[in-house]
């Protein structure tokens, strides 16, 4: 397969040499790929623009012996380039694009989190929702694609019904009276609603909700995402809510 | 693998940006055969170049004195800051030769995800020297990237929130000696978006 084509989206990009970029890509068919864009950096680049975090783009490689090259890039949507107009906006996508970057495997398909990455970025583009809600809703989901699904009703040890009060980020959810390990959270009951509304994409009742519970569900949402990807996600911090 | 002093200079020429393993010979091998003075005013250069530049410390150009020329040109116009990413930047701007104003040098964009926030950047010193009320049209001219329109998105709020009359924006749109049919969609995207009426 020395020339390959897909639907990809820009998760990263790295400076290389004098004006080359290593582009970090989700692709629909073939998963995360590592491409160089020779000369992107040069203002008379006709694929640049085209090569930023958060676009949508049809690309065409030529497969190299450690890195493809670019050969061709169409835009299918600008995604990036209208989220970076509004600050708030683009430190969440930011997040979103680190977090899938490091959800995902090189060369390993992952068409769920593909999916679920460009389902976020235009719901972030077009301003569906708020761009915190839409960066917590994707982190859930992300995570439960990933296998690591979070229980906001019933008990995540034991499965005792809910609703439950305590939340253990180690558990994997909330917890009932008698699994409650010690230090558990004890979020309000409409931020555990919250959580449960955003990991099944009921956006009624998320539009809905208070700053408060929006904030509380943020942070512990972000707990639960880095205690188990056991690494931090450095843009998560500066994420404006 | 080479004795002492060659592989020594091997490696340190190595670790400089975009200057690979076999580059790195190459150069040391040139020096190693150039004319003794020749490297002798190399070498003068790099440590001269430690000892004596700075960064500005009213724009954070890079200067030898405590200010940099620029800033210390009284003919420069002072109510106006052309705000960039990198020294390298002003040098750009200024062989243009239409901008008359003066600079402020942030030391980079906004990158969340190389753990970049506004906090490591010079925005605080910009705002400081906005406060007496001199400078009344502040140019963002951060690189035409997403980074860069982010962190002019972050500046054009803060600024306005200081009271600046004037923010603007360099334009972005179809380089000089190009065809239009090869331009990406964002960059003619923007040339509609900034076009200008022309004089009848």
């Amino acid at each position: 397969m020395p020339l390959y084509r897909d639907e990809a989206i820009v998760l990263r990009t790295h400076k290389l040499g004098e004006a080359d970029r290593i582009v970090t890509v989700l692709s629909r068919r073939l998963g995360k790929l590592r491409m160089v864009g020779k000369g992107v950096r040069r203002t008379k680049s006709r694929f640049g623009a085209r090569l930023e975090p958060g676009m949508h783009i049809d690309v065409q490689c030529y497969e190299g012996r450690n890195l493809d090259t670019v050969t061709q890039v169409e835009t299918l949507d600008s995604w990036g380039e209208t989220i970076s107009r509004d600050y708030r906006s683009w430190t969440s996508a930011v997040a979103v694009l680190e977090t899938c970057d490091r959800l995902t495997e090189e060369r390993e398909p992952a068409l769920q989190q593909y999916l679920l990455l460009s389902g976020a970025l235009r719901a972030m583009a077009e301003r569906d929702h708020d761009a915190g809600l839409v960066l917590d809703a994707y982190l859930l989901r992300a995570m439960a694609i990933g296998g690591y699904a979070p229980s906001f009703h019933d008990c995540a040890k034991c499965g005792a019904p809910g609703p439950h009060r305590a939340f253990h980020v180690a558990a994997g959810g909330v917890v009932c009276p008698v699994c409650r390990p010690p230090g558990s959270a004890a979020p309000a009951p409409e931020t555990l609603r919250l959580l449960a509304a955003l990991l099944a994409g009921d956006w009624a009742p998320a539009d809905a909700s208070d700053d408060r519970h929006r904030h509380e569900g943020s942070g512990l949402t972000a707990a639960f995402l880095q205690w188990h990807l056991e690494r931090g996600i450095r843009s998560l911090r500066m994420v404006e809510r | 693998m080479y004795e002492g002093a060659v592989q020594d200079l091997i490696d340190e020429l190595g670790r400089l940006p975009g200057v690979g393993p076999k580059s790195a010979q190459r150069i040391a091998f040139h020096l190693l055969q150039a004319d003794p003075a020749d490297v002798e005013r190399l070498a003068h250069a790099l440590t001269e170049v430690k000892a004596r530049v700075r960064f500005c410390e009213v724009c954070f150009n890079v200067s030898e004195a405590e200010r940099c020329r620029i800033c210390s040109d009284d003919r420069r116009d002072r109510t106006a800051i052309c705000v960039v990413e990198e020294p390298k930047d002003v040098v750009a701007i200024e062989r243009t030769r239409e901008f008359r104003g003066r600079y402020h040098v942030l030391g980079g964009a906004i990158s969340p995800i190389d753990g970049i926030g506004p906090q490591d950047l010079k925005v605080r010193e910009l705002l400081t020297r906005l406060a007496d009320g001199t400078v009344t049209e502040v140019i963002i001219a951060t690189d035409p990237n997403l980074e860069g329109e982010a962190t002019a998105s972050y500046l054009s709020r803060m600024l306005r929130d200081v009271g600046v009359q004037r923010v603007t924006r360099l334009a972005s749109g179809l380089p000089v000696g190009g065809d239009l049919e090869y331009a990406d969609e964002v960059t003619l995207g923007r040339a509609f978006e900034g076009r200008r009426l022309l004089d009848a």
